[in-house]
């Protein structure tokens, strides 16, 4: 048994190493590696290289509204990608708008991976009656498009970073679920497994020291695109008019915000968010993407 | 067989039910009708009048129930907000969207697959690794800003296409279309393109998938050895091959894109059903909210239902208990 | 065959695009009507539309004032007897001649109106004990309790030929079916025409949900005949389709386009625009009864907003003339009161609302704030022009004085359920005024409820001033107009000085059109044919 974990984990490592090294070679992929440091190095240090701190009303003033990209504003301060209707450094707010796009992208995975693994993983250990009632409700989910399901949540229990991760995650933890199910199906077909049962350990170490570790790579590659997924659903439901609170915009309540003003010509309000958020969800599809082809997972 | 098809039946219709518990429940939940439906003036007498006839003044589970027996008996309510039947709003929405995502779908499959032949034909040269970048770059587009850039590009800077909305039409066995109106057409190209490139993006690498995989099978590289021109190679054997799965796809994407296209819809202030979808949500029109849900879950219930009979028929391996992984 | 027909499609649809005809007129709404029953949602685009096929005893002109329409006139007993003389020589479209028996079933299908919304019309003849007609032409209405605003009321009640159902004699008795012997209609069964039969400038051609309303010119009609021989409606909801298409020459005229976008037509000779002040003003309502309020935290625990002197410095607190220009793009009007001046009921010259936050911030000391305080102003997002936007700016304004502002906006179908279930501490409003008179927003809004909720529905803020209450009440059955009038004056000031509503604008309502047309606008926001000429 110890055996046979020791070879599953070098092949582990070496597969890891490939993957290392694919990444390393290939242009895109490493662009996309690149950008996405940056984008989160922006995102974690926007508070200290904003120009100005969009969520701080005081600090707006609506005399400054909707002013072109590398206008100066009355308190001398240049607006370098303009502002929005309420007087908001575009720049500062991209800045802070990435930050809440990560938070709830990052979050919201995280805690629908954790539901979704524990719940494939049940279904998958102790089949019968438990898995088929986890995996009809996970059909059931993901039978619906998520971002009616989570309009329809947010419109109930309304605005906030905070409630937007809950609805993100209520939509998202079935894809893991499923998934995990599968790979820990496979898993548990293996002698190791067999043998553990056979020796007599108990189901929770099973489960959480063989099964878990051993079948969650494929889930954790998965969750890289999910991320991407995550982020682009709350920008979607910021631009339905549910999502983030308006004071406190994200990059897709940005970009609903320019929707009216752009067809007037004031097209950074619009378009500026816009370039950031595609960078951003393009940059983790990339990567998540090269990740996935090297561990070979069969996604979705 | 008889048993297997019972089951699938018994299990279809607990779906629809569970469905239909949970869409009422989650659009009762969002707020109450009334206070949008009726002014603020109205006197506390007719206000109640009204609430007595629509039956909110019952509990959640009584109304469900109410829902629930006139379902069986085909009625699935009246809009709050028109005072007609839900399913007639419903039906008269479903043209607008049905030639919106015709025409999306074609473009898709007319672009993407000869894009995906392409590059699975040569999955490492420079043009092939450029088409699957694009596809990537297709799927992280959000459809709304997608949106909003194809207005911006072509409706505010070049003034080629109309902004929004649904152009000029023409009545082709009682069924309105703008397929067939220079106006109309002008008015569907932008939301199309926008619903087609996400589908393009799957096309792609659906056919270029497909296409590797079938060009390193036996039978392909028999013929090649024995010197079948590589166009009749892709014509007659790849494409065969990979058609089966394309078309499935396709034929799933063409459902749910009938059912929920709302972003799109919204975007384009395209008069479809998925815009329907959406305004009833925020005018708490609930009946339509529901008879909308029902009639989509009906749908796809009903195709699985046949597709997993079929599948059963024809292939002796499913196992008829119904485990299916 | 199948070739055959594409030919012929291909045909029609050429017909179709060819040039409009120029006596027909195509205008873009906003939003659409949601029925052709005239009787069943007391909606502005529901009524804007009946407008046009059907007329009512009265109707208001471009500034609410009551004119003649099928009644020539009418006078009252001093009580509440009401006489209508009832116009001469008019016929239905059908060629049915119009008698007082019309305005009796008229009346009694307003009251056996099983689909329409509360609130819609019948609220206004359920006040009715009697209606008799001593002869045709003549119409006696009385009333339940004395009702100044009754002629105002009754330009809305679209009166509706009685030949569209079998009957009998035809009497306003409710109980007894008013002698109609057929099922009465409900709304579905108007939407293909065959019961919007009205004596109206125009009469109903098609309706098409979502795509379009169409009128032909009523060649009976009795006034003046339209220069329109036909006119479509066309549901356009976004702002920037809706200007696109006026000026790609799809539309003829064009309501509400964005206020931004008045520049970019300002200087092309081909079309023209018209702005015109509306009725509805747009305001803040506060929370000053309820101690603590769910959405205020002040260091002391208490809810401020119960203190004059910080709904005074609130009120300072606001630019409005900045909100005007830089949101609403110059297309408001400041609002000192509840109603425009010039119209009944309303000061001549309210006392300017000025803009002083170092005003504000010494009001705030005086009144324990000196550090202010913590507050979440809702919002609409999807109901007013430009609601979130006015309320976030406000936020702005409230918190460089040192009172903490945060915003909620969200949906209507979610703001109006929990503003009426008292959720909020600071809630945005809007409220345009049907009749034209102060009362209206100082009964519905300002005034304490009274059992039946007739009046004071809407005062969610507890706001509660015995004096004001006296004045609106004695009001709203005062007969004489100058001397109604005058105490709704008396009354309003009461209200502005009591703070528990802060106003900020009156919305305006603008139209664009081709320059070869002339269009009138109306206070009331109505979009109509009948304001469009051809321009000389």
């Amino acid at each position: 048994m110890t055996a046979s974990r020791v070879v599953a984990a070098d092949a582990d490592t070496a597969l890891r190493y490939k993957v290392l090294r694919r990444i390393k070679s290939r242009p895109t992929t490493r662009g996309a590696v690149i950008l996405l440091g940056i984008l989160l190095l922006l995102a974690l240090l926007a508070p200290f290289i904003a120009p100005q701190n969009p969520h701080d009303l005081a600090s707006l003033s609506v005399m400054d509204n909707r002013l072109e990209p590398g206008s100066q504003g009355m308190t001398g301060i240049t607006y370098w990608l303009g502002t929005d209707a309420q007087g908001r450094d575009m720049l500062s707010a991209i800045l802070y708008g990435l930050r809440t796009s990560l938070l709830v992208g990052l979050t919201s995975t995280a805690g629908a991976l954790g539901i979704g693994v524990f719940a494939g993983l049940v279904a998958a250990q102790f089949g019968g009656t438990i898995d088929a009632a986890i995996m009809r409700v996970v059909d059931f989910m993901l039978g619906f498009p998520s971002i009616l399901i989570a309009l329809v949540l947010l419109a109930s229990i309304g605005r906030g970073v905070d409630k937007v991760i809950i609805a993100i995650i209520l939509v998202q933890w079935a894809q893991y679920a499923r998934l995990m199910r599968a790979a820990a199906l496979v898993e548990r077909r293996k002698e190791y497994i067999e043998a553990a049962v056979n020796f007599g350990l108990p189901t929770r170490h099973i489960m959480l020291a063989h099964l878990l570790p051993n079948s969650i790579s494929s889930v954790l590659v998965v969750s890289t695109i999910s991320i991407a997924g995550a982020i682009t659903l709350e920008a979607t439901l910021s631009f339905l008019g549910v999502g983030v609170p308006v004071t406190q915009p994200s990059l897709g309540l940005l970009i609903a915000n320019g929707f009216e003003f752009l067809l007037s010509g004031e097209y950074w309000i619009a378009a500026f968010p816009g370039i950031a958020l595609v960078l951003l969800i393009m940059s983790l599809n990339l990567v998540g993407e090269r990740l996935r082809r090297s561990f070979n997972v069969r996604g979705q | 067989m008889t048993a297997y098809i019972l089951q699938r039946l018994i299990q279809s219709v607990l779906v629809l039910l569970a469905v239909s518990i949970v869409v009422f429940l989650a659009v009762y939940g969002i707020g109450d009708p009334i206070e949008l439906l009726v002014p603020p003036q109205v006197s506390a007498a007719e206000r109640m009048a009204m609430i007595q006839r629509l039956g909110l003044d019952l509990p959640a589970w009584q109304q469900y129930l109410g829902f629930l027996g006139n379902a069986l008996k085909g009625d699935l309510g009246y809009s709050f907000v028109h005072g007609v039947p839900a399913v007639d709003l419903i039906l008269a929405r479903l043209p607008a969207t049905f030639e919106l995502v015709l025409l999306a779908m074609s473009l898709a499959a007319i672009i993407g697959i000869p894009l995906g032949l392409l590059a699975g034909l040569n999955p490492e040269s420079r043009p092939s690794r450029a088409i699957m970048a694009g596809t990537i770059l297709g799927f992280s587009l959000p459809s709304f800003w997608k949106g909003m850039m194809l207005i911006l590009l072509f409706s505010v800077f070049l003034g080629w296409l109309p902004t929004a909305g649904r152009g000029e039409t023409v009545s082709v066995l009682g069924i309105p279309t703008s397929l067939l109106t220079l106006d109309g057409l002008k008015h569907l190209a932008l939301p199309a393109l926008n619903l087609a490139i996400p589908n393009m993006a799957l096309m792609i690498r659906l056919v270029a998938a497909g296409t590797t995989e079938a060009m390193t099978q036996d039978y392909v590289k028999y013929a090649r050895a024995k010197g079948v021109r590589s166009r009749r190679i892709v014509g007659r054997h790849v494409l065969r091959n990979i058609l089966i799965p394309v078309v499935t796809v396709a034929g799933m994407e063409f459902g749910s894109l009938v059912a929920f296209s709302t972003i799109t819809e919204t975007v384009f202030a395209w008069p479809g059903m998925g815009k329907l979808l959406i305004d009833s949500i925020y005018q708490l029109d609930r009946p339509v909210v529901v008879a909308y849900v029902m009639l989509a879950t009906l749908l796809f219930v009903a195709v699985n239902f046949l597709v997993d009979i079929l599948y059963a028929a024809l292939d002796p391996r499913v196992n008829l208990t119904g485990e299916m992984a | 065959m199948h070739r055959l027909l594409i030919f012929a499609f291909v045909a029609s649809t050429c017909l179709l695009s060819a040039p409009a005809w120029a006596q027909s007129l195509k205008i873009a709404l906003s939003s659409e009507p949601t029925a052709i029953d005239p009787h069943y949602h007391d909606l502005t685009p529901n009524n804007a539309l009946a407008a046009h096929i059907f007329d009512g005893l009265t109707k208001q002109d471009e500034q609410q004032k009551v004119l003649p329409n099928l009644a020539t006139s009418w006078e009252n007993d001093g009580q509440s007897r009401w006489t209508f003389k009832l116009r001469e020589g008019v016929t239905f479209s059908n060629g049915q001649p119009f008698t007082a028996d019309d305005v009796i079933f008229s009346f009694c299908r307003t009251l056996k109106n099983e689909t329409a919304i509360a609130g819609s019309f019948a609220d206004i003849t359920g006040n009715f004990t009697a209606v008799e007609a001593p002869d045709p032409q003549t119409i006696v209405i009385t009333t339940k309790a004395p009702d100044p605003l009754l002629p105002n009321f009754l330009s809305s009640i679209a009166i509706l030929s009685s030949s569209i159902l079998p009957h009998d004699k035809l009497t306003f008795d409710v109980a007894k079916n008013c002698g109609v012997t057929g099922a009465w209609p409900v709304v579905g069964d108007f939407n293909d025409g065959k019961l919007a039969i009205g004596t109206g400038p125009y009469k109903f051609k098609s309706y098409t949900k979502g795509t379009s309303v169409e009128l032909e010119r009523n060649d009976k009609y009795w006034g003046q005949s339209e220069p329109w021989a036909n006119v479509t409606f066309v549901p356009v909801p976004n702002a920037g389709p809706r200007l696109a298409g006026l000026l790609a020459g799809d539309y003829d005229v064009i309501e509400n386009p964005a206020a931004r976008d008045v520049a970019r037509i300002k200087d092309d000779k081909r079309f023209s625009y018209v702005i015109t002040p509306s009725t509805r003003v747009i305001y803040f309502q506060l929370d000053v009864e309820r101690e603590p309020s769910p959405f205020v935290k002040a260091e002391n625990g208490k809810n401020p907003l119960k203190d004059p002197k910080v709904r005074k410095a609130m009120s300072l607190a606001i630019d409005r003339d900045a909100i005007i220009k830089r949101i609403m793009d110059g297309a408001a009007e400041p609002a000192y009161q509840f109603l425009p001046n010039g119209m009944f009921g309303a000061l001549e010259n309210p006392p300017k609302l000025a803009y002083d936050p170092a005003a504000a911030k010494k009001l705030l000391a005086e009144a324990g704030y000196p550090n202010g305080f913590q507050i979440t102003l809702s919002t609409t997002n999807d109901r007013y022009i430009n609601d979130s936007q006015i309320t976030q700016a406000v936020a702005q304004y409230l918190t460089q004085v040192g009172i903490r502002s945060e915003v909620d906006a969200m949906a209507r179908a979610i703001y109006f359920p929990r503003r009426a279930k008292k959720e909020f501490s600071v809630a945005l409003g809007g409220w345009g005024s049907t009749s034209g008179e102060a009362s209206s927003f100082l009964k519905q809004w300002a005034a304490t409820p009274d059992e039946a909720k007739t009046i004071g529905g809407s005062n969610y803020g507890g706001y509660a001033d015995p004096e004001f209450d006296k004045l609106i009440r004695t009001a709203i059955t005062t007969l004489d107009d100058a001397k109604r009038a005058e105490i709704l004056k008396q009354a309003g000031v009461k209200v502005i000085e009591g703070g528990a509503f802060i106003p900020l604008h009156f919305e305006s309502t603008i139209w664009a059109y081709k320059a070869n047309l002339k269009y009138t606008g109306r206070a009331d926001q109505f979009t109509m044919a009948m304001q469009v000429k051809p321009a000389k």
